[in-house]
């Protein structure tokens, strides 16, 4: 499919709410799931995500069309993409240890695993087979980021809600979590009629 | 061919500049150079470099905090106060803190990191904790569970201990071991031969250090320690004392009886050493001489469930059987109990009721 019709923000704002790429291709649920108890430890991991989806968005794009398709090497690109992934975390991770303590503390063993988060290899895959250019591929990572962000934030605010609310006792935890996670992702259909970009 | 070598050294090129930057990044965001610590305003001055935690540079700097887990934060005994360069207070200490220890800047050690320079205060009594090499002198049975360790000091060769505080106890890795671990023991001997210690080990079945220590350690064998550790030791007051031991927890209570003799304590006292049957008592010479030294010293010794070959002639029942007899009014007296952690809570329950204040009921609890 020829995207080229798309501008880079239209991309953008396409990523973060109409193809929202938590609920609507359901990528990067499991830290969306265990961190989102608090809005300031989401935002924390939010930031994170943000800025590793759009730096490697960029140089994933750079790696794909500069380094694996000249030399043939396509077949390459999970490895590739996830060594990039690998090293931006572990920067992040650096970074967020030097200037936030606490933070790093309360993101624990989730830091680490976003190198795995399926949203961030997600925007990268999906940049390829949609043939962005490279603005349009660090907008729809930047897009895909906030997104994600706007999502995970949206949770912690309604979990942080429901704290002092009943909720019947098979439903607590994971259980009332993905029922929102579920109406949120119907809000956020609601978007999809605006602009579409798979 | 050209293609498969051409791809390959293109991905190590990737794998390699990536490995660089992170190598760039980390010797500018992990380094945090030369930190200079203040200890108890200008007792101890250290210069260290930053990274670590502060428990571990504080230990490599030989100044020891105690600490049970060995650094996991799952002990919260590695208290310190923290004045100055500590940080925001993290969600993995709050669990161990009041809110009076955060207002007074109590931070768990091993939890936050040397980041720049600090301002810290520790009691002082830790600095005499250190890390003693030793070699064993005696080791032999004093009941069929109960063995007794005399360590001689090699390097530093005295300590210096407050009667009835322990020290922790390195048990090498050996069989049943993988990896080197500290147990504690309360040390059994008095403060003023300050060359060595006794220590008094209950064998646990499969307990790591005991096992070492009854089965595989052996007289002239070298062993390492730290310490000493605790607040279980003798106050000093003008109210009656009760010592309640069973089994090995008599250990701390004869250093404290030593301590006694020694100083010419006269206070009147009460031991009380429970055990099951007659053949689980043991230094009842030594308890009997400390009698003699000791003006106020009246021993009762319980035994809660002897044979029929015992003949005993003693109390019956458990230490808190005999104490429910004999104490009538709590309010004059203060308590040092020592052993199995049943045996405690019950006889802190027990005191407290009789009247004996919550505060001056002391003891050690042998895990």
């Amino acid at each position: 499919m020829e995207q080229l019709g798309l501008s880079a923000p239209v991309i953008f704002f396409a990523a973060i709410f109409t193809n929202n790429i938590l609920l609507t291709n359901f990528l990067g649920m499991c830290s969306f799931l265990a961190i989102s108890r608090e809005v300031r430890s989401s935002l924390g991991l939010g930031f994170a995500v943000i800025f590793v989806m759009t730096c490697t968005s960029g140089l994933n794009y750079l790696v794909y069309y500069y380094l694996l398709v000249p030399f043939g090497m396509e077949h390459f690109r999970f490895i590739a993409f996830i060594i990039v992934i690998a090293a931006f975390v572990q920067l992040v991770e650096m970074v967020i240890e030097r200037s936030s303590p606490v933070l790093y503390v309360i993101l624990g063993i989730f830091l680490p695993l976003i190198t795995v988060n399926c949203a961030i290899l997600g925007v990268a895959l999906f940049m390829i087979i949609r043939k962005y250019t490279f603005l349009q591929s660090v907008a729809y990572g930047a897009g895909g980021g906030i997104g994600w962000t706007l999502a995970i934030v949206a949770m912690g605010g309604i979990r942080e809600k429901l704290r002092g609310a009943k909720i019947p006792k098979p439903l607590e935890g994971p259980g009332i979590a993905l029922i929102i996670a579920g109406l949120m992702a119907l809000a956020f259909v609601a978007f999809s009629g605006m602009i579409q970009i798979q | 061919m050209n293609l498969l070598v051409l791809s390959i050294a293109a991905l190590s090129g990737l794998g390699a500049l990536l490995a660089f930057l992170l190598e760039v990044a980390d010797s500018y965001l992990g380094f945090y150079g030369e930190c200079h610590i203040d200890i108890n305003e200008g007792e101890r001055e250290l210069v260290v470099h930053g990274g670590e935690s502060l428990l571990s540079t504080l230990m490599e700097q030989g100044i020891f905090i105690p600490s049970a887990c060995g650094g996991r934060g799952s002990c919260g005994y590695c208290r310190v106060k923290v004045h100055e360069g500590g940080g925001p207070l993290l969600p993995t200490e709050t669990p161990w803190l009041e809110p009076e220890e955060v207002k007074d800047n109590v931070r768990i050690s091993c939890q936050i990191k040397v980041r720049g320079n600090m301002y810290i205060e520790i009691p002082p009594e830790l600095f005499l904790i250190k890390e003693f090499r030793s070699r064993v002198e005696a080791l032999y049975d004093l009941t069929d569970q109960i063995k007794e360790l005399r360590l001689r000091l090699i390097e530093p060769d005295t300590i210096t201990f407050k009667p009835g505080q322990y020290i922790q106890f390195q048990v090498p890795e050996y069989k049943e071991c993988p990896e080197s671990v500290y147990r504690a023991y309360s040390i059994a001997s008095t403060a003023n031969e300050p060359d060595g210690i006794t220590l008094m080990v209950t064998k646990v079945p499969g307990g790591l250090a005991t096992t070492y220590i009854h089965e595989v350690l052996k007289e002239g064998d070298e062993v390492a320690f730290n310490g000493p550790y605790g607040d279980f030791y003798l106050r000093d007051s003008d109210r009656e004392i009760m010592l309640v031991a069973t089994g090995s927890g008599l250990a701390p209570i004869m250093s404290i009886l030593h301590q006694m003799a020694e100083e010419g304590i006269s206070r009147k006292t009460t031991l009380i050493f429970g055990a099951r049957q007659k053949k689980n008592l043991f230094y009842l010479e030594e308890i009997e001489a400390f009698k003699k030294r000791i003006p106020g010293l009246e021993v009762i010794l319980a035994l809660s469930s002897p044979e029929e070959e015992d003949r005993w002639q003693g109390e019956r029942g458990r230490v808190t059987d005999v104490l429910e007899k004999i104490v009538k009014n709590g309010a004059n007296k203060e308590a040092y109990l020592c052993g199995n952690p049943a045996m405690v809570e019950a006889t802190v329950e027990l005191l407290t009721k009789k009247g004996i204040p919550e505060e001056l009921i002391f003891y050690d609890k042998f895990t």
